[in-house]
């Protein structure tokens, strides 16, 4: 039986998260939804602790790109956080966004290509990429830490400057998932 | 059962600024005869989604209401998205299902609706705590005031006859239609 995480402590150990929730604050990012993962824990909690941002808790990653229409055509900025798994579930309703130029960040935490203690996670997390690609994202990939902030950022102004969607995979070995988290 | 297309005309009348989404179906025709507006925003693809664009609107503009039609094949699609806008509790959001147990623009496959499954109490149990379900036609005038002024989330499950009606077929220019709604609405195009 793997062993339990502490889900308090999952990847509170660097400031990624306390980064990208600031690059949202800087782009005026006021929708944040999400499924959770354990790579998303801090990014999650400081979305839902910020009394400017409406986090939405969604029950299938699917219902995210309907929020990001809805927020676009009330006039705010959205995102979503999902992991690897949660892009399949998203390819019709990715759909929307393109047919309207809807922009969105999307930050997606990688699952299946190293060291996750679930391999069933590998066939999704090893076509995630190119399955964004296919349903008409620009996609950045960050491997080292020092690159999340000025990722996150070039993904804002590229999505919100030009209404597109753009997506930023953060690798699983930058985010050091713990052994047995989800 | 009711009519649709009357039901749907009675909800509309005098709307104003309500801000209407239909789905994909039958619905986006049967708001389209009632003329086309800026306000209105027909969604074409992604079923299933048109619910939570809805909460997505109800959130950026808590100053305006706003009311989703759509179809029972375009809510069963995506049943939890019932349970996440209820967490959100948004006031100003009103669900409107018009449904006729089948699946219309396909050849009218039956759903699951025709066989038990009753959306009001789904929408009950996932958190709406105003949950109507019209037998008359004519319940749409006192329903009518509440999609502009009544304590959301409102969920009104209207079950309806298969009455063929003609299909007014509005706009599918996504990018237009964006353009149109945020400007009516006061918005800029970029922001």
């Amino acid at each position: 039986m793997a062993h339990a995480p502490d889900p308090s402590s999952a990847a509170s150990h660097t400031d990624w998260p306390d980064r990208i929730h600031a690059v949202f604050k800087k782009y005026n990012v006021r929708q944040v939804g999400h499924v959770p993962d354990t790579g998303h824990t801090r990014l999650i909690a400081l979305c839902a602790q910020d009394n400017e941002i409406h986090d939405v808790v969604l029950t299938s990653e699917a219902e995210g790109p309907g929020l990001v229409l809805g927020a676009t055509l009330g006039g705010e900025r959205a995102a979503l956080l999902m992991q690897s798994s949660g892009v399949g579930n998203c390819i019709n309703t990715f759909s929307v966004l393109a047919n309207c130029a809807a922009p969105l960040v999307l930050v997606v935490t990688m699952r299946g290509e190293f060291n996750d203690f679930n391999p069933w996670q590998r066939p999704m997390g090893k076509m995630t990429e190119e399955t964004l690609k296919l349903c008409g994202f620009h996609v950045y990939r960050v491997d080292e830490e020092k690159d999340v902030e000025p990722v996150l950022a070039a993904a804002c102004d590229m999505a919100y400057g030009g209404n597109f969607q753009v997506a930023v995979l953060l690798s699983q070995r930058m985010i050091n998932r713990m052994p047995g988290a989800h | 059962m009711l009519d649709r297309r009357e039901f749907v005309s009675r909800l509309l009348k005098d709307r104003g600024e309500l801000m209407v989404l239909t789905g994909l179906g039958t619905a986006t025709f049967d708001v389209a005869s009632q003329g086309d507006n800026p306000l209105n925003f027909y969604i074409w693809s992604g079923m299933g989604c048109t619910a939570m664009v809805g909460l997505g609107l109800a959130l950026a503009r808590p100053d305006r209401r706003i009311a989703v039609i759509t179809g029972d094949g375009d809510v069963l699609m995506a049943l939890g998205s019932l349970a996440t806008i209820a967490a959100k509790q948004p006031k100003n959001l009103s669900i409107v299902c018009i449904d006729n147990a089948v699946y219309a623009a396909t050849g009218m496959q039956p759903t699951a609706t025709g066989a038990g499954c009753d959306l009001a109490a789904t929408a009950r149990s996932c958190g709406f705590t105003h949950v109507a379900a019209p037998t008359d036609v004519a319940e749409a005038d006192t329903l009518r005031p509440l999609l502009h002024k009544g304590d959301g989330p409102l969920f009104i499950h209207a079950r309806v006859g298969t009455q063929k009606h003609e299909r007014i077929v509005p706009t599918r220019d996504g990018i237009g239609m964006k353009q149109r709604f945020l400007q009516a609405s006061g918005k800029p195009a970029m922001f």
